[in-house]
Formats: structure tokens, sequence, C-alpha cells
């Protein structure tokens, strides 16, 4: 008897233990159900679109990106965007007098993957891909649609090289690449902020690295000051105190930060409660709401660079308004480049009056076109013109341009 | 004469901040290293213990926060104490679910279970909670003595490095001197003999699960506070550098543990200090890699025969 009621306590301890965490997670089940129904959107999409119409009769549109797999929440958002600006085409007559029908295809943000899907969307003969997400993934299809002169157009991926190489004159992207966010910063800090000592950390990693080394050699370039400090450190580490010391050993007015929010609100946080003023520079990375909710006090007066704030323009406005018509809720990441990036294509195929591949490509890149991201058109190495990055400041817990 | 002071400084910085890193490890590693003393299992999970504490802590301090309770000491008395609570429940019952039933099989199964724990409770807190970092309330206040010194010595630290001293002399006084201790060290050296001597090994090794627990999550709080954010993946980092640090100071030795954070955590700061940061991984194990090369049991570690 008393081993039995034994058992049965350590049973109830350990479920009381099982559960008492899940007490506090109502947020993020819902989040994991809000996925749930955005996947299921996906193939209704495809139907949604493909109205039952004899082959040729139609202008295709390839959409390619990460629709599955961990990083589908940026992938997604584009899908929606394509189809909400076709739809809204097809419903006045679509363009040339054709519908335009939509070829949605997953490369999960795989480059192996890309080449496949990058295939299938050639064998589809589709005129035109809006896609892909994942900079790797694109580079590894770009290959592809440039033997089938095919237009691809992403709205998210920003290495440099895709469009600065010129490699790739198929390419076109409604993106600031990541040197343009680079040199953009370092204009600030030489222009605005007058440091002399500049420490640039950064987390090791592709985009953290990357961003952080085309900083050091924009500020090289210049000659206008010392680059005291050029290290990574190791994300997710116990404590930062050491580096931070460092940049105070050696006098840097101004942190340069390369990397993502978790790592920047620690470094941040242990300058701070060292009684250093030092500034600090980070780049789309940073600007996150969870930088300022995990930073808290010690965000404030952080600079940050990101995509130019365009919520006031209309075209802007409506764009939510549709997504929150259609699929009811906010849109997610590079909705609006992607939304930006249809109605280019879609007004270059349309002024071009045909789907050559030269033609529409001249269209592109002489033509203008309203988007929600501003005014835009592509210059000669394909990445937009008028869809940059801006400074913000952390000012009052939240993300301030920068006058 | 001016530049001498500002390498001074510099020194004094990087050691305090070694020796805070160096006591977290510390702390965590007493935990590796009196589990493996007693039933030579490396508990990979200690880290998740430490994870949790951190967490739960948190919690405390939010719902202590809604309620409105704002006394600065109460809140931390309150949220540490829970956290050691409950994380010395984890600790208890981990035992219990993954190594007990183990007790007789070859050593290898409760490592494999070990590690088998330590992935399911990390994603278990991260199905539970978020998989983002969460920011973590200021629970140590700003002490207003140590304000003349704070570009060097901030209350955080302080804290860390004056709560580890106290826990270490505690912890001492607990083996040598308790009769618990005493179970403690007869079951580390002989668990039959000490079984047939009367001693309960079941209630020392639950025991010594529960205090190695504690305090990796007094270590989690400590840290949680000083760092201002957590999430579901801090205890793996922490339980590899702390595991080394038990390693290094000669698994199974308590005062090696301390000894082997603390020298983790300075080879660590200066590394950065004086080289380079994007090493600091890597001099942390050289170090680790030449000191068993030259001593195999670690620094403090005895070279004893292995038992039958």
């Amino acid at each position: 008897m008393k081993t039995y009621s034994k058992t049965f306590a350590s049973m109830v301890f350990i479920a009381i233990l099982a559960l008492s965490l899940f007490a506090c997670s109502k947020t993020e089940q819902e989040d994991v159900k809000d996925v749930a129904t955005q996947k299921t959107d996906t193939p209704e999409i495809k139907t949604d679109v493909k109205p039952d119409m004899a082959q040729g009769d139609t202008i295709k549109l390839g959409v390619a990106g990460a629709h599955s797999g961990e990083l589908a929440s940026y992938g997604l958002p584009t899908v929606n965007a394509v189809t909400i600006v076709v739809d809204n085409i097809n419903k006045h007559g679509g363009i040339l007098g054709k519908q335009i029908e939509l070829f949605v295809e997953d490369d999960v943000c795989k480059p192996e993957v890309a080449t496949n899907t990058a295939t299938k969307l050639v064998t589809d003969k589709v005129v035109a891909v809006i896609g892909h997400i994942c900079s790797g993934a694109t580079k590894a299809a770009l290959n592809i649609y440039k033997d089938a002169n095919l237009i691809c157009m992403s709205p998210s991926a920003t290495n440099t090289d895709l469009t600065l190489s010129g490699e790739y004159p198929n390419f076109f992207r409604t993106i600031s690449h990541d040197a343009a966010q680079a040199k953009l910063q370092v204009d600030f800090a030489l222009s605005k902020l007058h440091v002399k000592k500049v420490a640039i950390l950064h987390d090791k990693g592709d985009y953290g690295k990357g961003s952080a080394t085309l900083a050091k050699q924009f500020f090289e370039e210049s000659g206008k000051v010392e680059i005291v400090l050029f290290e990574g450190v190791t994300p997710g580490a116990v404590d930062y105190s050491a580096i931070v010391q460092k940049v105070k050993y050696n006098g840097a007015d101004l942190v340069v930060w390369g990397g993502y929010h978790p790592e920047a609100s620690r470094i941040v946080k242990q300058m701070r409660v060292k009684k250093m003023d030092t500034l600090m520079i980070g780049s789309d990375g940073l600007k996150d709401e969870s930088f300022i909710n995990t930073a808290g006090e010690y965000a404030e007066g952080v600079y940050v660079s990101g995509p130019l704030d365009t919520s006031k323009n209309p075209l802007y406005i409506n764009a939510i308004e549709e997504h929150k018509a259609k699929y009811g809720e906010e849109p997610g990441a590079f909705y609006f480049n992607a939304y930006a990036a249809t109605l280019a294509l879609t007004n270059a195929i349309e002024k071009s009056g045909s789907t050559d591949y030269a033609a529409v490509s001249h269209a592109l890149k002489t033509e203008y076109v309203d988007t929600p991201i501003g005014k835009i058109s592509f210059d000669e190495h394909g990445d937009a013109i008028g869809a940059g990055f801006t400074m913000y400041q952390v000012t009052n817990g939240a993300f301030k341009e920068v006058e | 004469m001016d530049n001498l002071q500002v390498e001074l400084q510099y020194f004094l910085e990087l050691f305090l901040g070694g020796l805070t890193k160096g006591s977290i490890y510390a702390l965590i590693a007493l935990g590796y290293t009196m589990v493996y003393g007693i039933i030579e299992l490396i508990n990979f999970a200690h880290g998740e213990i430490y994870m949790i504490g951190a967490f739960t802590a948190l919690i405390i301090a939010t719902v202590l926060n809604i309620m409105g309770v704002n006394h600065a000491a109460l809140v931390l008395l309150l949220s540490a104490g829970g956290a050691v609570v409950y994380a010395s429940a984890y600790g208890y019952t981990v035992e219990k679910i993954a190594y007990s039933p183990l007790r007789n099989a070859p050593r290898l199964s409760p490592l494999i279970s070990a590690i088998g724990m330590s992935i399911f409770l990390q994603n278990y807190v991260l199905l539970a909670q978020t998989s983002n970092f969460l920011p973590f309330p200021k629970l140590i206040p700003e002490f207003e003595f140590l304000e003349p010194i704070s570009h060097i010595m901030g209350s955080s630290e302080f804290t860390i490095i004056c709560t580890t001293s106290v826990i270490m002399v505690l912890l001492t006084i607990l083996i040598k001197f308790t009769k618990i201790g005493k179970a403690m060290r007869a079951t580390a050296q002989d668990k039959s003999m000490a079984l047939l001597l009367g001693i309960n090994v079941n209630h020392v090794i639950s025991f010594t699960f529960i205090i190695g627990s504690a305090l990796a999550a007094v270590g989690g709080v400590l840290i949680g506070s000083q760092m201002g954010q957590i999430n579901f993946y801090i205890g793996f980092i922490a339980g590899i550098k702390a595991f080394t640090a038990a390693v290094l100071g000669g698994i199974g030795s308590i005062p090696g543990a301390v000894l082997g954070g603390l020298v983790l955590g300075w080879t660590e700061s200066f590394g950065t200090g004086y080289i380079s940061s994007d090493y600091e991984d890597v001099f942390a194990f050289t170090l680790l890699v030449l000191i068993l090369i030259f001593k195999p049991s670690g620094i403090l570690g005895r070279n004893t025969s292995q038992k039958v």
C-alpha cells in the first residue's frame, strides 16, 4: 500500500511539473495555428487563380520560394502578394487581353531544391518568375533562368553579387542589397555622427560577417576614421563583458554591429551598464520589435538601418487592407516587396506589349511604376531605384526615422 | 604613468569579467562534478536544469509584477527561491525517471538517457514557452556603494561573485561536516560498502541531484539578470562550458570544478581582451586539450585506480 501511494504521489508530482510550464503558452499555440492555416491556404491559391482556359491563352507567371520548412514564413507572404495582385488584374481583364496564370513552386530555401524548382518552371513555359526568396537559392536558380531567357525578380534576396557581379542580366529585385545598406550606415556615421574611432563587431555568421565586412570596406575607403576593432563574437555566449571592455579600452566612439538582435541587445546592455555612451549602429537584422523588447531601456538611442518607411503611402495601406480582407490577418515578411515586384513585372509586360525577354527587360529599366514601397524602376544592374534603406533610431521604445 | 594606469584598469576589468563568468561556470560545473563523483554519470541534462531555473524565476517575477509586488528584495528572494525549488524538483524527477531505472545498466545507457533527457527538456520548454528570446527582469538592484566603481564592477557582477563565494563555503561545510555530506563521500568512495553500512544510497543520490540542480538554478537566475534575456537554448552552451570546466578541474572533485570554472572564465576573458574574440572558444578548448594531455585527470583530479 505504501509503495502504491508513493508511486501515485510521484506521478501526480510529475504531472504538475509537466503541466505548469504550459500555463503561459497560449499565444505560442495561436501562432502555430496561424501558420497552419496559412499553409493550408497554399494549395487553394492554384485553384483560385487558374481559371479553366485553353493553354496559350494565358500569361504564365512563376512564383518560387520557401513555402514549407522553417523559413516558410519568409516565402508564403510573397505567394499571397502575387495572388492578390494577379487576381486584381484578372478581374479587370488581364494584361494584353490575356488572363495571368500562376505556377507556385516550393524551393524550401535550399539551393539544391531551387535548381529543380527552376527547371520545372522553365518546362511549364512561364514568362517570368517572382522569387526566389533566399539569396543562396536564388543564385542557384538564376543560371537556369538565364539559359532559358527568363526574367527573375526577387522580393527579398539581398546578396550583393546577384546584381553587381553582372553575371545575371535577367535578375531584378525590389529590395536593396547588403552593400547599399552598409554604404548608408557608413555615410550616416561619417556625416551625422562625426565619429573618429569605430569598432566593428559581428556574429561570425554569413549575414552578420558579410554586412560587417562591407561596412569595414566602406569605412576604409572613406579614410576618415580609424577602425580600432574588427572582431566576431560567439553567438549565444554566456557573457560579453570582455569584448565590451575591449571596445572601451580601444576608445571607440561607435560600435557597428553585423548580426541579429539577441547578441546586439546583450552587448548594448553591457555597454550601458558599464556607463559607456558609445554609439551603436545595426543593420536590418536589428530592425525588429524583439530587439526593443529584449533590450528594453538600453535600446534607446541605437541607430538601425532598415527599409524605407512607406506606411503612409495609400497603395501600402490598400495592400494591407486587401491582405486582411482575403486572409484575415496582417501580411508577413517581404509582402510589400513582392507586391511591388508583381506590379512592376505586369506593368512592364503591359507597356512593352509582349512577353519577349528583351522587351520586358527594357521596359523594367525605363518605366516607373507606383507600388506600395514607392515609385520604382530598375537600374542597369537590376536593383530597384527608389526602394532603399533609411536610418532609424530607437526613441521612446519605437523605431523612429532619423531626419 | 597614465598609460600604466589604463593598462592596469583594463587588466582588472578583464580579471573581474573572467571571475564573474567563471563563477557561473563553477556553479553549473559543481552539479556535473558531484553527480559524476557519486554515480559516475555525466548528466547532460544539467544545462537544461539551469535553463529551467532561469525560466521559473522569469515567470515568478512576471507574476509578482502583475500582482503589484514591487519590493526588489522580496521579488528577488521569491523568484530565486522558487527557481531553486522548482529546478531541484526537476533534477530529482529527471534522476528518478531517466537514471534510477538504469542504475545497474552498462555505463553507456544512462549517458544516452541523459542526452535524451537534455533534448527532451529543451524542446519541451521550446514548445511550452517560445523560441524567442524573452526579456529577463532586472532582479538585482543597483547598489549605491558600488556607484564609484560601477564602470569596473557593476552590482550584478558583485552579486554573482559574492553569491558564488558564499555558496562554495556552504557547500564545503555541507560536505565536510554534516551527516549527509559524510554519506555522500562514503557513497562516492564505494557504493556497495556504503549500502552495507546502512546508508540509503538512493536517498544520497537524490540529494546530490537536488543540490546540483539548486546550484544550477542559482546560476541561471544570476546570469539571467545580468544578461537581461533568456531563451530555451541557453542551457546548451552554458552546459557545454561548465562541463569543460568540470573536466578541466578534474571531474568528481568539488574544488576542481570551482577552479576549472574560474580558469575557463579567465582564459576566455583574457583571450578576448588581449588577442581576439574570434578565437574565444578556441582558447578555452585548447587549454582543455593541453591540460588533459599533461594531466589526464584534470588540474585537481586524483589519479585513482579504476573501481571494479
